[in-house]
């Protein structure tokens, strides 16, 4: 056994794990799982994504299900956004706070049915979370039940999404509309039918029972094949994600950043009742914010990348949380967090790599917004 | 590894670099495996402006792929003829054609017999295996 065999032993895999030993897929360590990285090139793929689709296999998130007549009084506690605008069949973006506004995690919740619900966590965090989420759960009248294992996620992403999918679907997708679901069989294979996704295109996401999701991605795969999909590997979903703007959690967001300096205002509803970090939120929104979340866009040669130092002038006013190279947009690109004062579009700062001040620009968010 | 590369005439570092050796010079690049494992490579820092030189087993420059960055590691010593400029613009390069026009840089050989301490092909893959 060679270290890195010994370090596998221990990490968890998918249920695709052996899809992806077929398919070539160079599998990397991603927050103690084992998962793709890529199956052929991250450019291909991630270029694959925005001109017709790619297939992720994301069955190493988690999802708890919450049941009973507190479901909602529940969740409008756990969260800072509303969940009580939702339909039954909707979903939400949100967050897991701590008192202090620290974010535990970043999620979505489902609306089931009338008092069911199903929250979507990150994969690194799903102990944490449902360790959190059963303890805050004691003066209500829930039952809570970590589903993770039970329950298997691929991303279907890209312009050709519907149309790949349609044929394999009874459900009508042209009337599911974004953040919207519907559960219906997939090639016989029940499942929730999403339009959901991490990517900045439009696409589906399908949860299904673990124990069928090789199934479900052999027929995705193959119904997608000359449309041009492609397998794709948690390198492309970064960059892809990357260029959207969104959070990814340990980068963006932690238990010491909060989500309104990292631009996530628009999911915190203060006057929707008390919840778990309110009045921090409230404290923070009122003082306003020392730091900001800001797109960085290399003018200079290089590639910044998370943790590189931002400068303006002779002073440090932040550090990167992400960075690499966006296909899409032929730049190098990052986020990071600038001091409040500094979180200006257009402004010119300084990145250090390895030692050396590359200029950059500060840039608002997203970098890329996909044509309607 | 088996539809990898490694022809027989070159010689190899542990850090995954290549030497092709001709008289008193030596050309160096990375291996098939090396790009292999970076992936899409992106951006490459080396010492462009030739006369410089390099020291074995010290780092003459950094290589950045879509997922990371890593450093290079010269195998050799010696001071820098040529540097193969088309790897400013093109690093691609270096993924399609690791050995020919990936080349990275030509050096005058300051001490030969490091080459020594170099392995083989079959020795290499045979280290690649026992990775």
């Amino acid at each position: 056994m060679t270290e890195e065999d010994r370090a596998a032993a221990s990490l968890k895999r998918t249920p695709l794990y052996h899809e992806h030993r077929a398919l070539d897929a160079r599998l990397v360590e991603f927050s103690g799982w084992e998962m793709p990285v890529q199956y052929s090139s991250i450019l291909e793929e991630h270029r694959a994504v925005r001109a017709r689709a790619g297939l992720f296999d994301v069955s190493h998130m988690g999802e708890f299900r919450v049941e009973g007549q507190d479901a909602l009084a529940y969740l409008q506690y756990l969260v800072p956004n509303d969940v009580s605008k939702l339909a039954i069949h909707q979903a939400l973006y949100t967050q897991l706070c701590l008192p202090d506004a620290g974010a535990i995690d970043d999620l979505l919740i489902y609306r089931v049915g009338e008092d069911q619900y199903m929250m979507v966590v990150n994969a690194g965090n799903i102990d944490k979370d449902f360790a959190w989420a059963k303890q805050q759960s004691r003066n209500f009248d829930v039952q809570l039940s970590n589903q993770s294992d039970e329950t298997g996620l691929l991303a279907l992403q890209g312009p050709e999404a519907q149309h790949i999918l349609q044929p394999l679907t009874a459900a009508d997708l042209s009337s599911i509309r974004y953040y919207h679901f519907e559960p219906g069989q997939v090639n016989g294979i029940e499942c929730i039918i999403s339009r959901t996704g991490y990517t900045g295109e439009d696409g589906f996401e399908l949860y299904c029972p673990s124990s069928r999701v090789v199934e479900l991605w052999r027929d995705v795969l193959a119904a997608g094949k000359e449309r041009g999909l492609l397998p794709a590997g948690l390198g492309a979903r970064d960059t892809l994600r990357l260029e959207a703007g969104y959070c990814l959690y340990g980068h963006e967001l932690d238990e010491a950043t909060n989500p309104l300096e990292a631009g996530l205002g628009w999911t915190i509803k203060l006057n929707k009742g008390d919840f778990i970090g309110h009045d921090a939120l409230a404290k923070i929104k009122e003082h306003g914010l020392t730091r900001k979340l800001v797109g960085i866009e290399m003018t200079g040669r290089g590639v910044c990348r998370s943790g590189y130092a931002i400068y303006a002038g002779d002073q440090q006013i932040g550090a990167l949380t992400s960075g690499a190279p966006a296909p899409t947009l032929n730049k190098n690109i990052g986020m990071g967090y600038v001091s409040a004062a500094h979180a200006v579009p257009g402004k010119t700062v300084h990145i250090d790599i390895r030692g050396k001040h590359t200029a950059a620009q500060i840039t608002a968010l997203p970098f890329y917004k996909r044509q309607k | 590894m088996a539809k990898l590369n490694h022809p027989a005439n070159l010689k190899y570092s542990k850090t995954d670099e290549w030497v092709r050796v001709d008289g008193d010079e030596a050309t160096v690049g990375i291996t098939d495996y090396a790009q292999d494992q970076l992936g899409d490579i992106v951006y490459i820092e080396l010492p462009w402006n030739a006369s410089q030189s390099v020291s074995a087993e010290e780092k003459f420059g950094d290589i950045e792929s879509v997922k990371a960055t890593s450093e290079l590691v010269s195998p050799v010593s010696g001071s820098i003829t040529k540097v193969n400029e088309n790897l400013k613009d093109t690093p691609e390069l270096i993924n399609d054609s690791p050995y020919e026009q990936g080349w990275m840089f030509v050096v005058k050989l300051s001490d030969p017999a490091e080459l020594d301490h170099l392995m083989n092909a079959t020795d290499y893959l045979a280290y690649l295996e026992g990775r």
